[in-house]
């Protein structure tokens, strides 16, 4: 946009390293250009005023004006129009970058904690860092994080894609991100956190893709999957006893395809099956009840690591 | 305050409140909201100069001029909860209601007293408890939380001494709940007569909307606060995860208080500053109903906007982007007050003495302050600035900008009347060009730090963010050089200050009507009031 780039407010801001970070600056060129403007009028006027009519003589008299209801209902409603504009535009923008695209060709378990960060692959690679081991994705591609703490609550954020995203103990959030050309970003964490908060930093490194595959695919670590040891653990729970997955109907719901349908509960309510939502029924059964079926699955809470959960999501992710 | 302020200067005066009665005893245990307003003043003065130590510490640290860092991780972590805790709780909350509004408001009424005289005493004795027992956990257990106390690093990972500070926090907020009580009963029911509600001055208006909040919100902090000592002591699992409890409701309780905090701190300042902007353009506020009702009216949807803290915490888009718009209509009431005190000067006569200078500052430094509040409240942008460096900018700008500067004005507008003498004007102004200076050389280099990703509450920090942090730290040094100005040029008026006249700058609001300063029960007859408050015909 050629109007935005008339001041350089901008460069101030990291490099624009997904195509949103433009969307995201671009709105930024336009708040402060809004707010000079807003700032020229409101203290140039009053500085004009001070100038004009400061007071000359003892005996000097000032104006009787109480009230003006036309200049007052103008400058009641042309910020409010403004401002509903920029609220819209910064809607857009936060729901673009809450929403993952359909297509994502990384998902990665970022587990938080004092202080060090924790990425596990599909396929098992599992890193343990602070530093020096870099989060590798693929460029060009969508990656989709799915955050949780060990402890207290992080925030995971990447300047550079303009995105932040808090891991809470005890539910898991979510994070995408498409980093357009290979190169190292670094990530901070944002919500304090106790000592080492500020040293609690990583890099992601973007790759190209051909890159990625072949990182992905060698020197697998363990020969495990998470999907694999949740397999194993579905077995171990007996969880095949009242779930099947191949869509036909026992005591409960069939895991088959289950992984991101629409469910509907017993109060009337629905919502996505998305991670958090796994999570929370396989911990807290109770919590949601689909329709139509008995409130019999025992409560997993304490019984299961924050891991096992992790597989077990995975597991039933590849049951389509 | 010691008892030689009650002694006069020329061995013989008038009687007035300061003089009557004599002796420490006599102030500690004074009905007279006047006293009871000039203790908090001392009280207030001490803490902000703890939180201001704190505060050049952190700067000190973080402009990095040593080999080795001036303090350690620990250190700095207590050191920045500290300055938060204490410039929050005990320094602008309390700083205009409690000391300018508790001398203002009854004279402004033309009452005797506020409604409850015994009640505003132990107000100001509890307050001073919630202080007593706050600062204690500077010496035991020291904090490392950070003043907004975030579960579960603060149930789980950190000293007891969390519980100390948020007990103090916790009486404190008594003392607030009953000083807007006070205010409010005594807004109704102790008006002079004639003074109907639409010829209330503008600084009661705000003090009133203030109390509304002081009323409705303290306590659900109250709560939060006694639900974390509950949390630390007994593990009721409310908020530990590990206990089936939830982090992120603890936030949603601690913003639904402390997000209509913000505006106990801010609007009393925008009362403040609508009795200076009247008082030197002498002139008649411009639009006196729209800027009594957007007070009530920013009162109001201050309640409804909590969650916008919380954008990136995990709680749904759909609720962040209910919670943006509602923000959004904040700007809405603050847009509306700024142009009415521009145009108040229009047509006016305007004069520059060190209170008006100070209102002035607070306009320039609160348009500052409210403009980076919309690229907040916008949830596109928020998510990049969400706890970095631009959000401390931007309610500095706002809280110590807005309030500071509009305390600084008050002082100095009603120290003839608190003191019955001048201050100097040139250590007025003096102490006004080392703050407002050193204000935005301190505060508007964050604004770009936080555009450039530099995350709050960090120790330490990359090679790139440190020009812009050494200038930060230069600026805090004119700012404390200001305040050291100011508190000297206060100090002076009190022993040395040129006696006052009864209406030194020729107001018209009824404090101005009484003597300087005002005998002990403010008018020897009571007066009668025709018209609005701010008549300059």
């Amino acid at each position: 946009m050629s109007w935005s780039s008339l001041i350089p407010a901008t460069s101030f801001m990291p490099i624009q390293a997904t195509e949103i970070a433009k969307e995201v600056d671009l709105l930024y060129a336009f708040l402060i250009i809004a707010s000079l403007v807003s700032f020229v009028i409101l203290i140039g006027g009053m500085t004009w005023f001070l100038i004009k009519f400061k007071r000359t003589s003892v005996d000097q008299k000032s104006a009787y004006i109480t009230h003006n209801n036309f200049a007052e209902f103008l400058w009641s409603f042309i910020p409010l129009v403004i401002m509903m504009g920029i609220f819209y535009w910064g809607m857009v923008i936060f729901e673009k970058l809450r929403t993952p695209p359909e297509d994502i060709a990384a998902e990665i378990h970022v587990t938080a904690e004092q202080w060090a960060w924790t990425y596990r692959y599909a396929n098992g690679k599992e890193f343990y860092s602070s530093a020096n081991d870099p989060m590798i994705v693929p460029a060009g591609k969508a990656t989709k994080l799915i955050l949780t703490s060990k402890d207290v609550i992080h925030s995971f954020y990447v300047p550079a894609f303009r995105t932040k995203q808090d891991a809470v103990p005890g539910k898991l959030t979510q994070l995408w991100f498409e980093p357009k050309q290979p190169g190292e970003y670094i990530v901070f964490c944002t919500e304090y956190c106790g000592t080492k908060h500020s040293g609690m930093m990583i890099k992601i490194k973007a790759i190209p893709p051909e890159e990625y595959a072949a990182w992905y695919h060698a020197e697998k670590k363990g020969a495990d999957t998470p999907a694999d040891l949740g397999k194993t653990l579905f077995a171990q729970k007996a969880c095949a006893s009242c779930h099947s997955i191949d869509g036909s109907r026992i005591v409960g719901p069939t895991m088959k395809g289950l992984f991101g349908s629409n469910r509907k509960f017993a109060d009337g309510s629905q919502a996505k099956a998305d991670e958090n939502y796994l999570r929370e029924s396989i911990l807290v059964s109770s919590a949601k009840i689909v329709e139509g079926y008995p409130p019999a699955m025992p409560v997993f809470q304490g019984q299961l690591s924050d891991e096992d959960v992790a597989n077990l999501i995975e597991y039933i992710k590849s049951i389509k | 305050m010691s008892s030689a302020h009650t002694k006069t200067e020329h061995g013989h005066t008038d009687h007035n409140y300061l003089n009557h009665g004599s002796g420490i005893w006599s102030w500690m245990t004074t009905l007279d909201h006047k006293r009871i307003g000039l203790m908090y003043f001392a009280t207030v003065a001490t803490l902000f100069l703890i939180g201001g130590f704190f505060a050049l510490g952190i700067r000190l640290h973080l402009a990095k001029f040593g080999a080795e860092p001036l303090l350690s991780p620990d250190t700095y972590n207590k050191f920045m909860t500290f300055h938060g805790a204490i410039m929050v709780f005990m320094v602008i909350i309390p700083g205009i209601p409690a000391f300018l509004g508790n001398f203002v408001l009854p004279i402004q009424l033309g009452a005797k007293d506020v409604a409850f005289p015994r009640l505003n005493l132990a107000s100001y004795y509890i307050f001073i408890a919630g202080a007593l027992i706050a600062a204690s956990s500077m010496i035991f257990n020291q904090v490392d939380t950070g003043w907004t106390f975030y579960t579960p690093y603060s149930t789980a990972k950190t000293s007891n001494g969390v519980i100390l500070l948020v007990l103090g926090a916790f009486t404190m907020g008594f003392s607030s709940i009953l000083t807007g009580l006070n205010f409010i009963v005594t807004t109704h029911k102790l008006r002079a007569p004639g003074m109907t509600m639409d010829r209330i001055p503008l600084m009661i208006w705000a003090l009133y909307s203030t109390s509304i909040i002081q009323i409705l919100a303290t306590p659900i902090l109250a709560i939060t606060l006694l639900l974390i000592g509950a949390e630390k002591t007994l593990g009721v699992g409310i908020f530990d995860p590990d206990l089936g409890g939830d982090p992120v409701l603890f936030q949603h309780f601690f913003w639904f208080y402390s997000h209509p905090a913000v505006y106990i701190m801010i609007l009393p300042a925008m009362g403040v500053i609508s009795e200076l902007i009247t008082a030197f353009s002498k002139k008649t506020i411009f639009g006196y109903r729209a800027i009594a009702y957007s007070s009530v009216a920013i009162a109001a949807v201050s309640f409804l906007v909590w969650g916008h803290h919380m954008f990136v915490s995990g709680q749904s888009t759909i609720a962040g982007i209910v919670f943006s718009i509602i923000t959004m209509f904040v700007g809405v009431p603050t847009a509306i007050k700024l142009f009415n005190w521009i145009s108040t000067m229009y047509r006016g006569t305007v004069t520059f003495e060190a209170p008006m200078l100070f209102a002035l500052g607070f306009m320039f430094l609160f348009t500052i302050g409210g403009l980076t509040g919309v690229f907040l409240a916008s949830t596109g942008m928020d998510v990049h600035f969400h706890d970095t460096y631009f959000v401390v900018a931007h309610f500095h700008y706002v809280m110590v900008g807005g309030t500071l500067m509009a305390l600084m004005g008050g002082i100095f507008y009603w120290f003839p009347k608190m003191f019955g003498k001048m201050t100097s004007d040139l250590g007025g102004r003096i102490s006004w060009v080392l703050i407002f200076t050193g204000f935005n050389v301190t505060f508007f280099p964050q604004f770009v730090l936080g555009a450039m990703g530099m995350p709050r509450r960090y120790f330490d920090y990359l090679p790139e963010y440190t020009n812009l942090n050494q200038i930060s730290t230069v600026g805090s040094w004119l700012i404390g050089l200001g305040f050291l100005v100011g508190l000297i040029t206060i100090i002076h008026g009190i022993l040395k200050g040129e006696k006052a006249s009864d209406n030194p700058w020729g107001a018209k609001t009824l404090e101005w009507q009484t003597s300087s300063p005002p005998p002990h029960e403010n008018f020897t007859t009571t007066p009668t009031v025709t018209a609005g408050p701010y008549d300059f015909r």
